[in-house]
């Protein structure tokens, strides 16, 4: 069924039941094109199936310059007559503007990765490389506590952060973000990797424990640690429940929130705005996706690999 | 896996260089040049502080407060000791009941669906295809973008009447057609389908790292036996691919029960209670009934019955795998 790695040798040991060309360039000839009608017989029809598979994609840009009412005009015409980008103008600069949710989303997001990164190298570097008592015991509690899924903790956070004056504040989401045991573990795997003679050469030139991790393991290990980063941004920058929950007033809300704020005059939602809103809330992150898409693509098998 | 293959890189990878009184130093104990206890403390010190606070404790929080009778507005005088009583109650509930049952349907279809259509075109998209790099970014672009854009897009384009979906099976002459979000009996495949839509991405994504180590020596063996394209399918692939098939099993399970964002969006559980997950059940017990007592017991029970599941799906697959 996998046909690049036994297209070329296929070919080449099959024998030439096709017959037609005399010489062996003209089989050759032969050979190549019918390579590449095969190439092409299977990418026509996958390449169809991804645009219906994108469909919703074209329908949401194709509203987004739309007059709300038009949205369920029948028969839908992908290519309005009058493009309205009145309708970007009025989402980014009008009465409702998502460019505060747009700010709180990426302050959100740039704090809970430095944060991570933080937190999540020093944590995962010293549960690979360092001896110390008791570490076996803190990270069993460590992976049994991964399992927690966040929806189970949102009524005590709720409470908590009453009582310490964090609710309706971009800090609810950016604190508990900022401290996670599965960047650590990313991290912690990437460091096992890691040859311990590193750091008992460094040990023996007098380096201190900080400067080995800093000076010797840290730059080694930025390609697991940007996959860390692009993770956090999306998981940060999509999350949806979390502000749901713990934001109230619309000055806080970040843009997944700030995208329901789009109704009508009935309380309906107003669907060119709405899709305006949501085109530009897709926009950084498939910039993140498509400019690292080697690197993402990575971040998301190595985190589901360990 | 992964780390295994690393470690033995590790070991290997200086062969001359290990001196006689390297070895000597790693004899267990701690040797001169190891670093003081405290320093590894200090390393994990901000990341251990800050799960302990907004993670440890409120697990613990969770589990006491499934013991007591509290809402809000009661205030902290208010917290009731009631023992078991929240337990007792879960399992009388006629809507955690059914909750259950609307989990389970909508994962059982979803997870198994997703796990197909991620395999199909994965298997499609590992050929030599033009501009193959692009068309698997295409199927990946849902699973990244935000559920609330994709939410309010999919409500439109599933509008019972003026929606895209139906003027398309309109063309069919369809004399019903599906209601969608808007009936209590087309809501859930509704979901289901947003649902595989979006996640499909992901589990194309991980089949296409897992077919990149499959046996081709094996195919090869297997072509000259004379085997077909389904038998050498049955008999290298889809083997070869089972540990990622139980991971995303488990994974898509985890991840699509506890699917919420989608349920508050668009139908608020409705219509009736059709869309009433587990999950979503527990957000309105704590967050618009403010039920904490019973929420906690709620989600206890859950954690634990998907925790539950998950043990079992695992210890069956190492059980097939030494069968094997």
């Amino acid at each position: 069924m996998t046909e690049t790695s036994t297209a070329a040798s296929g070919t080449a040991t099959r024998p030439s039941s096709s017959g037609g060309g005399t010489g062996p360039a003209a089989r050759q000839a032969q050979r190549r094109r019918r390579d590449r009608i095969r190439r092409w017989s299977w990418g026509i029809p996958m390449w169809i199936l991804a645009l219906v598979f994108l469909l919703p994609f074209a329908w949401m840009i194709s509203t987004s310059l739309k007059p709300d009412l038009e949205a369920f005009a029948i028969p839908m015409q992908w290519i309005p007559d009058e493009p309205r980008w009145e309708n970007y103008t009025e989402v980014l600069f009008g009465e409702n503007s998502i460019l505060l949710a747009f700010w709180n989303s990426v302050f959100v997001a740039v704090l809970r990765v430095a944060g991570e990164l933080t937190t999540a190298t020093l944590a995962g570097y010293a549960f690979a490389k360092l001896r110390f008592p008791g570490r076996g015991k803190v990270f069993i509690a460590y992976l049994a506590t991964s399992l927690i899924p966040a929806q189970l903790l949102l009524v005590p956070r709720f409470v908590y952060f009453q009582e310490l004056g964090l609710y309706d504040t971009l800090w609810a989401l950016i604190l508990p973000g900022m401290f996670t045991v599965l960047g650590t573990f990313l991290m912690r795997q990437y460091f096992v990797s890691q040859p311990d003679e590193f750091a008992e050469a460094a040990r023996l030139d007098g380096a201190s424990e900080f400067q080995i991790f800093f000076r010797v393991y840290l730059p080694n290990a930025t390609s697991m640690i940007s996959a860390l980063a692009i993770l956090t941004f999306v998981w940060s920058w999509n999350d949806y429940e979390t502000p749901l929950v713990f934001l109230s007033s619309p000055e806080t809300f970040t843009l997944p929130m700030g995208l329901t704020s789009f109704t009508d005059e009935n309380g309906a939602m107003a669907a060119g705005l709405s899709m305006a809103a949501a085109v530009i809330s897709i926009i950084p992150i498939l910039l993140v996706f498509l400019i690292f898409q080697r690197r993402f693509v990575r971040a998301m098998t190595e985190s589901a690999l360990k | 896996m992964t780390t295994a293959e690393a470690r033995a890189d590790g070991a290997a990878a200086p062969p001359g260089a290990r001196e006689p009184t390297a070895r000597r130093r790693r004899t267990p104990g701690r040797a001169p040049s190891d670093p003081k206890p405290i320093v590894g403390w200090l390393f994990i010190a901000p990341n251990l502080l800050g799960v302990l606070a907004f993670t440890f404790i409120p697990l613990v929080s969770v589990i006491l407060l499934s013991f007591t009778e509290w809402n809000l507005v009661s205030g902290f005088g208010g917290i009731e000791f009631v023992a078991l009583d929240n337990f007792i109650a879960v399992f009388q509930d006629p809507t955690f009941w059914r909750s259950l049952v609307i989990t389970i349907l909508y994962a059982g279809v979803a997870v198994p669906l997703t796990l197909v259509v991620g395999l199909a075109l994965a298997l499609a998209l590992n050929r030599d295809i033009p501009a193959r790099g692009l068309l698997r970014a295409a199927f990946f672009v849902p699973y990244i973008v935000n559920i609330v854009a994709i939410g309010m897009t999919w409500q439109m384009l599933l509008d019972p009447s003026a929606g895209l979906m139906n003027q398309f099976l309109g063309i069919f002459g369809l004399e019903h057609l599906p209601q969608w979000f808007a009936s209590s009996h087309w809501a859930l495949p509704a979901l289901i389908l947003v649902t595989i839509w979006a996640q499909a991405g992901y589990a194309n994504l991980i089949y296409l790292s897992a077919l990149q180590d499959a046996p081709t020596q094996l195919y090869e063996a297997a072509r000259i036996d004379g085997a077909g394209r389904w038998a050498s399918f049955r008999a290298i692939t889809w083997p070869s691919l089972l540990p990622t098939t139980v991971f995303l099993l488990v994974t898509l399970f985890v991840g699509i029960s506890q699917t919420f964002g989608m349920i508050a969006l668009i139908t608020n559980g409705g219509p009736g209670d059709s869309t009433t997950t587990l999950s979503f059940y527990m957000y309105q017990t704590s967050f618009q009934f403010y039920r904490f007592g019973y929420a906690s017991a709620v989600g206890l029970v859950t954690f634990i019955g998907i925790f539950a599941l998950m043990l079992l799906m695992w210890r069956a697959q190492r059980g097939k795998a030494l069968h094997d």
